[in-house]
């Protein structure tokens, strides 16, 4: 039983650390769509420039965050997270 | 009637139906009855994870009711509705392992499962069962109007003749597949709603004459179009930003969502459906409302705004093919309202029978109960959706909003917080879906925010602090409550 207690530590753990992984990269995303939207946006409209025909404030915060967004999760699930067992060790319940 | 277009819906509903049967097959071979039926045996692999997750969340709104404000709004709604990507990887990261594990720990088939092992507390299980009942059976409803108004339109049958469609069609699968079918399905669907958004997006740019082309229409109409204001200047950043919480993380409440995060198999096929998830969420409310700004120099004066996607469809893209990017609203609302039905269904038949009416059903029973409390709960919600009831419309209003006030904390701060106890969890619920319920009512969008926000930090407060308050009383409740139970 101690056992078991010590590797599901280990595992909560693990899951703990993936959570606030989870909460950086959101908070990354916010203020990336945010300081680019705001940022270039808030200037004079006959003011934009524009990039692949989109407005620059459109292309950068929600483009160009987007793919950097996915590419950061592949990276980052395929570095930092492990594999783990879900399963608790014991026989099925039957109903 | 349009035959071009309704082919390939009919093939579509064809494919479904199959997957349904096949599902059903799988449903004979388990040996655990609930566990198959209602979480299709905890076996779901990376893709279709990702995909019903997406596609129970991705629902009218995103494909109908979405692209009609970015329509009338211009690319501050695009910029609005990005918020979503988040929900690509944050709930699954956020429940992640230690909810698998937990809800295994548990032997837990729905979200009220996980709280009865985790709180221990009949209350909270009756509670969180009647506002699940009570709100998603609303959305389903108002979902189901949204279907048959789709079919409708596209193929000029009758609203109630396009309601019967849906409904049979739904309902049959639901029925006789269980989660399985519907997961399966919802992949079907979002593959379905992934080929669409892209087809209809490239249509469109060609269409519009190019990217720069439509940008210098939309600002020469109005150049608060290309702006993030909105087309009259009124969505504040403050505005926009809170919908973070409504569509971004506060999605982890939504009970339909978060049962999802109980049904992978390991951990191997979690960190694929995190990839794919976001990849596929990004790319899709993206597409689907950029579409929608696009459409305005494209097809000036649409009046309605819920009809500006089918008519883009039909306008610049040959009627087949328009057909099949069609079939993607109609799979999102489909992927949804079957999702919402077997939450409700097992709500009733796990959280509430078998809980508290008879606890020792046999098999059998367990296994016609299920059967028929699905089909008796999909017949109503067809009787509702002929003509639905003002308080039912009422209800779908803040459907998504009330859920995530009341679950967000009870589920997370339960998973990562030892002090939360059930004392915490019923006043989160309560004030939760309290708050949200009078500042519906009585002060929408308080200080220029959606008003989810509100009621979320209420909860919050109302979790932690009850929690605390309760922190030595708590031991010797725990007692009795071990003694009674053991």
């Amino acid at each position: 039983m101690a056992e078991q207690e010590k590797k599901l530590d280990m595992r909560f753990k693990l899951a703990h650390r993936e959570a606030w992984i989870g909460i950086g990269l959101v908070l990354f995303n916010f203020i990336w769509w945010f300081g680019f939207a705001y940022g270039l946006g808030s200037a004079p409209v006959e003011e934009y420039s524009y990039i692949l025909g989109m407005p620059a404030w459109f292309f950068y915060s929600c483009v160009a965050g987007s793919i950097l967004m996915m590419v950061l999760v592949a990276v980052i699930v395929k570095s930092f997270f492990k594999e783990v067992p879900f399963e608790v060790e014991e026989e099925e319940e039957k109903v | 009637m349009n035959w071009d277009v309704v082919i390939p819906l009919l093939i579509f509903l064809a494919s479904i139906f199959i997957i349904g049967f096949w599902a059903s097959r799988k449903i004979a071979s388990k040996s655990n009855f609930l566990q198959e039926y209602f979480l299709g045996s905890r076996e779901l692999g990376g893709l279709i994870l990702a995909m019903t997750m997406i596609a129970t969340y991705g629902s009218a709104s995103s494909f109908v009711g979405g692209p009609g404000a970015a329509y009338s709004q211009g690319l501050g709604w695009v910029l609005l509705a990005m918020s979503q990507v988040a929900t690509g990887y944050f709930v699954l990261m956020i429940l992640g392992k230690k909810f698998a594990i937990k809800a295994r720990q548990y032997k837990a088939v729905t979200l009220v499962d996980y709280l009865k092992g985790r709180y221990n507390s009949k209350a909270v299980v009756l509670l969180s069962a009647l506002s699940i009942i009570i709100f998603l059976f609303s959305a389903m409803t108002a979902q189901w109007v949204g279907g048959a108004r789709l079919i409708e339109s596209l193929t000029g049958l009758s609203y109630i003749s396009a309601l019967f469609i849906f409904a049979v069609s739904v309902i049959i699968y639901v029925i006789f597949g269980g989660f399985r079918a519907v997961a399966v399905t919802d992949t079907l669907q979002g593959i379905v709603m992934f080929f669409g958004t892209l087809i209809i997006l490239v249509g469109t740019i060609i269409a519009g004459g190019g990217m720069g082309n439509i940008m210098s229409d939309l600002a020469n109409e109005n150049p608060n179009l290309v702006s993030p204001f909105g087309h009259d200047g009124s969505l504040t950043p403050l505005y926009v930003s809170s919908f973070w919480i409504l569509v971004g993380v506060g999605v982890v409440g939504l009970p339909q969502v978060a049962v999802r995060a109980m049904s992978y198999k390991d951990s191997k096929g979690m960190h694929r459906a995190l990839i794919i998830g976001t990849v596929v969420v990004a790319f899709m409310m993206f597409g689907m409302h950029l579409v929608g700004v696009m459409a305005r120099p494209i097809l000036p004066g649409i009046e309605v705004a819920d009809s500006v996607m089918p008519r883009i469809a039909m306008e610049v893209l040959p009627a087949w093919l328009a057909g099949i990017v069609l079939a993607a609203p109609m799979a999102a609302i489909m992927s949804t309202v079957d999702s919402l039905l077997l939450l409700v269904s097992s709500t009733i038949v796990k959280d509430v029978y078998l809980n508290y009416v008879n606890p020792e059903a046999t098999r059998k029973k367990v296994k016609s109960i299920s059967f028929g409390i699905t089909a008796v709960l999909g017949i109503s919600v067809f009787a509702l959706a002929l003509s639905p009831p003002d308080l039912l419309i009422w209800l779908n209003l803040f459907a998504f909003g009330g859920l995530e006030s009341a679950f967000i904390w009870p589920v997370v701060l339960g998973l990562y917080w030892a002090k939360g106890n059930k004392y915490g969890a019923m006043a989160s619920i309560i004030l939760g879906v309290g708050a949200y319920s009078v500042i519906h009512n009585v002060w929408p969008e308080p200080f220029g925010m959606h008003t989810v926000t509100l009621p979320v930090v209420i909860s919050f407060l109302g979790y932690v602090i009850t929690s605390l308050l309760t922190d030595r009383s708590i031991t010797y409740a725990n007692l009795q409550d071990d003694a009674s139970n053991g």
